[in-house]
């Protein structure tokens, strides 16, 4: 298979000039180690001595009572969700380059917890960006990045979220680009990255795609997964693609429906769709889980919309507060918010056997979860 | 050789009487800022005026009147200078084609490198870490001059002239004969001074949003000291 920096109409690289010496030495470097065996082997070590891969599949009954219905446990990785997939193998291609500062920007906090845990692991500088909103819903994130020897440096301006803390990353890779490596957090950004994001991600698809038909005999009707930047669910979908028969899910909170609202234009370094008005200004995302809490989406997937490949449709707050209720009371996990957004629709996608990526799990949702409650007791 | 003086303006309702200020006092060249809701290249200051310029509703449509008037009061070259996502929505071709009829002579999209959408007619930027291969596709399809952008960073005040744009003058000046203008962090006559024994001309843009928040009376004087410096540097 041959890299691209496009896909169809999206993609790029619609950066300063000054990062694109770096990207194509990342892009050089990517080259060669996908197709080097002694990386895959590193990886793959790292993946199940350390990470906890490969991940189950596990039925949900009790919860999905009318189909049946298998969860990816991503919440079951070392640090609690898929990022970590994507920053073990991003860390190790950073060591090939001899970068030793790295900088993230993290939305829920659960790429900043991966991104400082393999700087930990490695021996790296680490410096992530998060918008003071999302420190404030996210709290133990913040603690357990600073117990990782993470620094942490709020993002104080515009909507202090994820949008803003992704601009102040690229700030930080503009000034610093010689010594520094971004490690990107999703499937957005500038090629290679959505190339590289994916590729790292794409084990969760590989082993569920096995997992089920080694379980039930054959492909699913149907796999799920929450879409903000939309690594997981690039993970999930891509060896799906190929299955013809196989629908792709992708759910969106209603309130930051890049996909399903929004339309073409440029962000953070690539031409995607995005929730943008007539003039191409960005403009606010609004969900109670800070991961899905961005208003722009990974050019794969506005690709996978136009084609027909993929659907992609909105999930509610309120829907996806259910779905999480019911799958804590019904099964014993707590789920992701991001995560639960798919349970709502999996739930009510008509189909029957459904296997959702659970990307991670709930335990920094807490203090929002009982916000948002108490605030909604009050005012009904 | 005089050398060239490019002031920064974003583009705001006082943008013509700023800009006639500005070439008064002895502006070349107007840069005029298109406001864009997230500008990765800059830094507080400029970022600052472009939320500002947004919440002054400075929408596409409202920018080009703006460029309009300040085309009737000046005749020196205006540079429109926006990020791909304001043109991407306007569409290409058109934004291209209403910034001119308004009066832009050039355009300049800052997250736009050379290799992407070749086609649009612009002024290129390099960086100190453009490879020279980076600084002959860059210099080959710009318009006119090529902007060297002096540090590895975004826009915004230094304390000193960095020490990179040497080295990457004179790699520019081996690759190309086009003028080369030298923009980012020069905010001081002692600054644009040592710029301009580099380069054909500066771009102050930053210090010069920071002086036009004042008003036009110290807009015009920062202006005439930067332009006093260059000439002192071409008499010398």
């Amino acid at each position: 298979m041959t890299s691209t920096r496009t896909y169809g109409a999206y993609g790029g690289r619609y950066v300063p000039e000054t990062l694109i010496p770096a990207l194509d030495e990342l892009e050089h470097a990517w080259a060669e180690l996908r197709e080097d065996d002694s990386f895959h082997a590193e990886l793959h070590h790292l993946l199940t001595t350390y990470a906890g891969r490969p991940t189950p599949l596990t039925r949900v009954e009790r919860f999905a009572p009318d189909q049946r219905m298998y969860l990816k446990r991503e919440d079951l990785m070392h640090t609690g969700a898929h990022k970590l997939n994507n920053a073990l193998g991003q860390a190790v291609i950073a060591q090939r380059l001899g970068k030793k500062r790295i900088i993230a920007e993290t939305g829920a906090g659960q790429h900043g917890v991966a991104t400082a845990t393999v700087c930990a692991r490695f021996g790296l500088e680490c410096i992530v960006y998060m918008g003071s909103e999302d420190i404030r819903r996210q709290a133990p994130n913040v603690e357990r990045m600073n117990l990782l020897g993470a620094e942490v440096r709020p993002v104080e301006f515009g909507t202090r979220t994820l949008k803003e803390a992704t601009s102040e990353a690229i700030r930080d890779w503009i000034a610093n680009v010689e010594t520094t490596y971004y490690l990107i957090g999703s499937c957005v950004g500038p090629a290679p990255y959505p190339e590289i994001v994916r590729e790292l991600q794409r084990v969760i698809g590989r082993e569920a795609r096995e997992q089920i038909q080694q379980i039930e005999g054959r492909l699913p009707d149907t796999v799920v997964a929450c879409v903000g930047g939309g690594s997981n669910a690039i993970g999930m979908f891509y060896d799906f693609i190929p299955d013809a028969d196989v629908r792709l899910i992708g759910v969106e909170a209603a309130g930051a429906a890049s996909l399903g609202t929004g339309r073409p234009g440029v962000l953070h370094g690539a031409r995607s769709s995005l929730l943008a008005d007539e003039d191409g200004q960005i403009m606010d995302a609004h969900s109670i889980s800070a991961g899905l809490d961005y208003p722009g989406v990974g050019p794969e997937h506005a690709q996978l919309r136009d084609s027909g490949r993929a659907e992609y449709v909105p999930c509610t707050d309120d829907e996806a507060l259910a779905s999480f209720h019911r799958l804590c009371e019904t099964e014993g996990i707590v789920p992701a918010l991001e995560s639960s957004h798919a349970l709502a629709r999996a739930l009510d996608c008509g189909d029957e056997l459904v296997v959702v990526c659970l990307s991670g799990r709930g335990d920094k949702d807490l203090a929002e979860v009982r916000n948002h409650e108490s605030d909604s007791s009050l005012s009904a | 050789m005089t050398k060239t003086l490019v002031i920064y303006l974003m583009a705001m309702p006082d943008a013509p009487e700023l800009a006639e200020a500005a070439v008064e006092a002895g502006a070349d060249i107007v840069e005029f800022g298109f406001p864009f809701s997230d500008p990765l290249a800059d830094g507080p200051v400029i970022r600052r005026a472009g939320e500002r310029a947004l919440a002054a509703g400075m929408r596409t449509g409202r920018c080009l009147e703006v460029l309009a008037e300040t085309r009737a009061r000046v005749s020196v070259p205006l540079v429109v200078m926006t990020y791909a996502s304001i043109f991407d929505a306007h569409g290409w071709e058109r934004l291209e084609t209403e910034a001119r009829e308004a009066g832009a002579t050039s355009l300049i999209v800052v997250d736009l490198p050379a290799d992407e959408r070749p086609e649009l007619r612009r002024v290129q930027l390099v960086a100190p870490t453009s490879t020279d291969e980076r600084l002959k596709l860059a210099a080959a399809h710009t318009d006119g001059w090529l902007y060297l952008v002096t540090v590895t960073g975004t826009t915004g005040a230094r304390t000193e002239l960095a020490p990179t744009l040497a080295p990457l003058a004179e790699r520019a000046r081996a690759v190309t004969d086009v003028q080369l203008y030298a923009g980012f962090g020069i905010s001081t006559p002692e600054h644009a001074r040592a710029a301009a024994e580099l380069v054909d001309g500066i771009v102050v843009g930053s210090r010069a949003v920071e002086a036009a928040e004042a008003g036009t009376a110290e807009l015009a004087r920062f202006v005439g000291s930067l332009r006093g410096a260059l000439d002192a540097l071409a008499v010398a």
